[in-house]
């Protein structure tokens, strides 16, 4: 046949040649219709489910912070863990931690840390005095604070901050504007107030207080001093938090019955069981000042000094260091405030043994494993808390209601309730499936809606998407203190203000006093006491 | 010109073989083009095995992400079409076989990996991407595209 073709004429086609050299192409015709197809239904059904749910579809804007204006000027009193990362979110890293970052940026191309911290907006704030009652710490607080060129090694340093022997001395100075307050919580209450008297403005790092009478205090103090207070819940900058916020108002998940919160942790380091310093010895530390609130004073003890967080003498336990995050992350999206009554549980269960691995000392007093119920009565919700120091379980955060449940953390995803009353509609015809979430929302996605896929899904909880391109991860600790910062020159309220903290303050003492006092706690809210 | 001596039973299954891979390419290049937020990086990220290095550097570079993300969309598209209607179908087919190449290097089917990206089925060392790259090479080895396809225009001028 081909031979015959040729014979007939080569350079000319017959109809028989043509049919077969474009015999596929129709295939992509039923390509294009059957892409058409699948496009169009996938519209309909987000845009009706868009036009049903009225969720905004805008990104919030990221407004960067104002640094504009004179210079404010900060005492730093604690310089721990807790108190290293607020100065280096606040701009100011030790050089051998800042090398730490630039070696292992040197070492492997996509670690972004360093890049990030350089990249992290100045606040025009300088760090004139520090405090701290380890020797060793406050020496490195001073390096850090002259580090104002985030230089590593060998680099310029600027001027030398003052160390003060006691908060009180850092509090009377001149050239002091404003304290960070990252100490155990013994000493929040104390400090606050006296900074609210020498009206310095304070960014004090949660559990708000030690104890209930404590909050009231220091809400007074605050309030009659007129400074700039914020808690450090640095969650009140996260994003999805927001959209959680708005979904409530639009009544996505209608009426709310159940909260479910959590934490969990497992390594020594979770549990509060932290490095002993080589150099900590009663020569290096000011044990006196440090067990200066407490009404029973302890020998010297290494353990107690760093692993404070282990005792009530000094700590909140999992009440206050860990369910005040889950409970500020509710409250900045509910508002739901104090709660009518608390009841609590719980016990040492996993590190009760004196010695595991390297640890090696008193056992803790404060529990390991912890379960809070607060409830709300008035609104018709019970909030459920619940850790582990021993399990890494993570089960996020759920709030539920009658027409559907969220689930949230960085991203946010809804769920109809397959019972709702709401959708039940909805669900009939088919455009709501319950086993497919009716809202997603994943921070830096341009879009949210419901047909984002599983995939991103997996890799946005995982926080693998949208955090190297465009390149710049914001710490959510340093848009905390910027916040505050603003607040200050401008003489505003930031997010986490006192009243906000006197709520979560009160939360917590009543679930301390609650497992503590194996009772149910109640709160009056007319007369703002227990009862 | 001659026709390629495949009986036709022979001819029209590797053809409609040859459309399907070429369907399943375009698909995923379609679809990657009308999402706006699609990247790969997510994809690059989850990279396990020897090569995991690589991709992970891939990802972590603004710039090389890009021209990736790029690379991929049309890449896709442009084979899958190419297959489809047998237009350089040679070209297709080993452009095919080296982005195949590219996601089985960075998924392997190996020993003790785990993916967060979720997978339909169970595979060890030999998984969809290695068969479906296999499968191409014998698209490749069998040119139906002088039968069947544009080329067939090509060639016969030749």
């Amino acid at each position: 046949m081909n031979d015959k073709e040729k014979n007939t004429g080569s350079s000319k086609m017959n109809r028989r040649d043509v049919l077969k050299g474009l015999a596929t192409v129709p295939v992509l015709g039923a390509m294009a219709y059957g892409t058409w197809r699948k496009t169009r239904q996938d519209h309909i059904r987000s845009h009706k489910l868009a036009k049903e749910l009225n969720m905004s579809s805008d990104e919030k804007e990221y407004t960067p912070f104002k640094h504009d204006g004179d210079a404010i000027r900060i005492g730093l009193i604690g310089y721990g863990i807790r108190g290293t990362q607020l100065m280096k979110a606040a701009g100011f890293a030790h050089p051998e931690a800042v090398q730490n970052l630039k070696d292992q940026a040197a070492e492997n191309s996509q670690d972004k840390r360093y890049a990030d911290f350089l990249e992290q907006d100045d606040l025009n704030i300088q760090v004139t005095g520090v405090c701290d009652l380890f020797d060793v710490h406050a020496q490195k607080a001073i390096e850090a604070a002259a580090n104002i060129g985030r230089e590593g090694k060998d680099g310029q340093m600027g001027p030398v901050p003052k160390r003060y022997r006691t908060y009180q001395e850092l509090l009377a100075a001149d050239d002091i504007d404003a304290v960070i307050i990252a100490t155990p919580d013994h000493w929040h209450a104390r400090m606050t107030i006296d900074a609210a008297l020498a009206g310095k403005h304070v960014y004090a790092e949660k559990g708000f207080t030690l104890t209930m009478d404590e909050n009231y205090a220091v809400r007074d103090a605050v309030k009659q001093s007129g400074i700039v207070y914020q808690l450090g819940h640095q969650g009140r900058q996260t994003e999805s938090y927001i959209k959680a916020k708005e979904a409530i108002e639009k009544q996505l998940i209608g009426k709310i019955n159940l909260i479910e919160v959590c934490t969990n942790r497992n390594s020594a380091n979770g549990a509060w069981v932290y490095d002993i310093h080589p150099d900590a010895n009663p020569n290096t530390v000011d044990w006196e000042q440090f067990e200066a609130p407490c009404e029973v004073k302890h020998p010297w003890s290494p353990e107690r000094f760093f692993r404070w967080r282990c005792w009530w003498d000094y700590g909140t336990g999992l009440s206050g260091d860990l369910l005040t995050h889950e409970f500020d992350a509710i409250n900045q999206i509910l508002g739901m405030g104090i709660p009518t009554s608390a009841s609590a549980s719980g016990g040492v269960y996993f590190w009760k043994d004196k010695k595991r691995g390297d640890y090696v000392n008193e056992i803790r007093e404060v529990p390991d494993v912890w379960n809070t119920v607060l409830e709300y009565p008035d609104l018709d919700f019970s909030l459920l808390y619940s850790a582990s120091l021993a399990s890494n379980n993570n089960r996020g955060k759920t709030i539920m209601g009658h027409d559907g449940y969220m689930e949230f953390g960085n991203t946010l995803t809804i769920y109809a309730d397959r019972q709702s009353t709401r959708y039940e509609e909805q669900i009939k015809s088919g455009l709501i499936d319950p086993e497919l979430p009716i809202y997603t929302y994943i921070p830096g996605r341009k879009n949210a809606d419901a047909v984002a896929t599983a995939t991103e899904q997996y890799f946005a909880a995982r926080g693998l998407l949208y955090t190297y391109r465009g390149g710049r991860r914001v710490d959510t600790t340093h848009l905390h203190i910027a916040e505050w910062i603003q607040c200050i020159r401008e003489n505003k309220q930031p997010s986490c203000n006192i009243d906000q903290a006197f709520e979560e303050g009160v939360a917590a003492s009543m679930g301390i006093m609650a497992q503590r006092e194996n009772r149910t706690i109640f709160w009056d809210k007319d007369k703002e006491q227990v009862v | 010109m001659k026709d390629t001596d495949f009986s036709k039973w022979q001819l029209w299954s590797l053809v409609i073989l040859r459309v399907a891979i070429g369907w399943h390419f375009l698909y995923e290049g379609i679809i990657k083009i009308m999402n706006p937020n699609w990247s790969s990086i997510g994809y690059l990220m989850d990279s396990r095995g020897l090569f995991a290095g690589v991709f992970h550097s891939i990802a972590g570079n603004p710039a090389l992400l890009n021209i990736m993300d790029f690379v991929n969309m049309w890449g896709l598209i442009l084979i899958g079409a190419g297959l489809i209607v047998g237009l350089f179908t040679r070209i297709a087919s080993i452009a095919g076989m080296i982005l195949l190449a590219f996601y089985y290097l960075s998924h392997p089917a190996i020993i003790g990996v785990n993916y967060a990206m979720p997978t339909e089925g169970s595979y060890l060392w030999v998984n969809k991407n290695l068969i479906e790259l296999l499968t191409l090479w014998v698209i490749l080895l069998f040119p139906t595209w002088k039968t069947i396809g544009i080329d067939r225009f090509l060639f016969k001028k030749k």
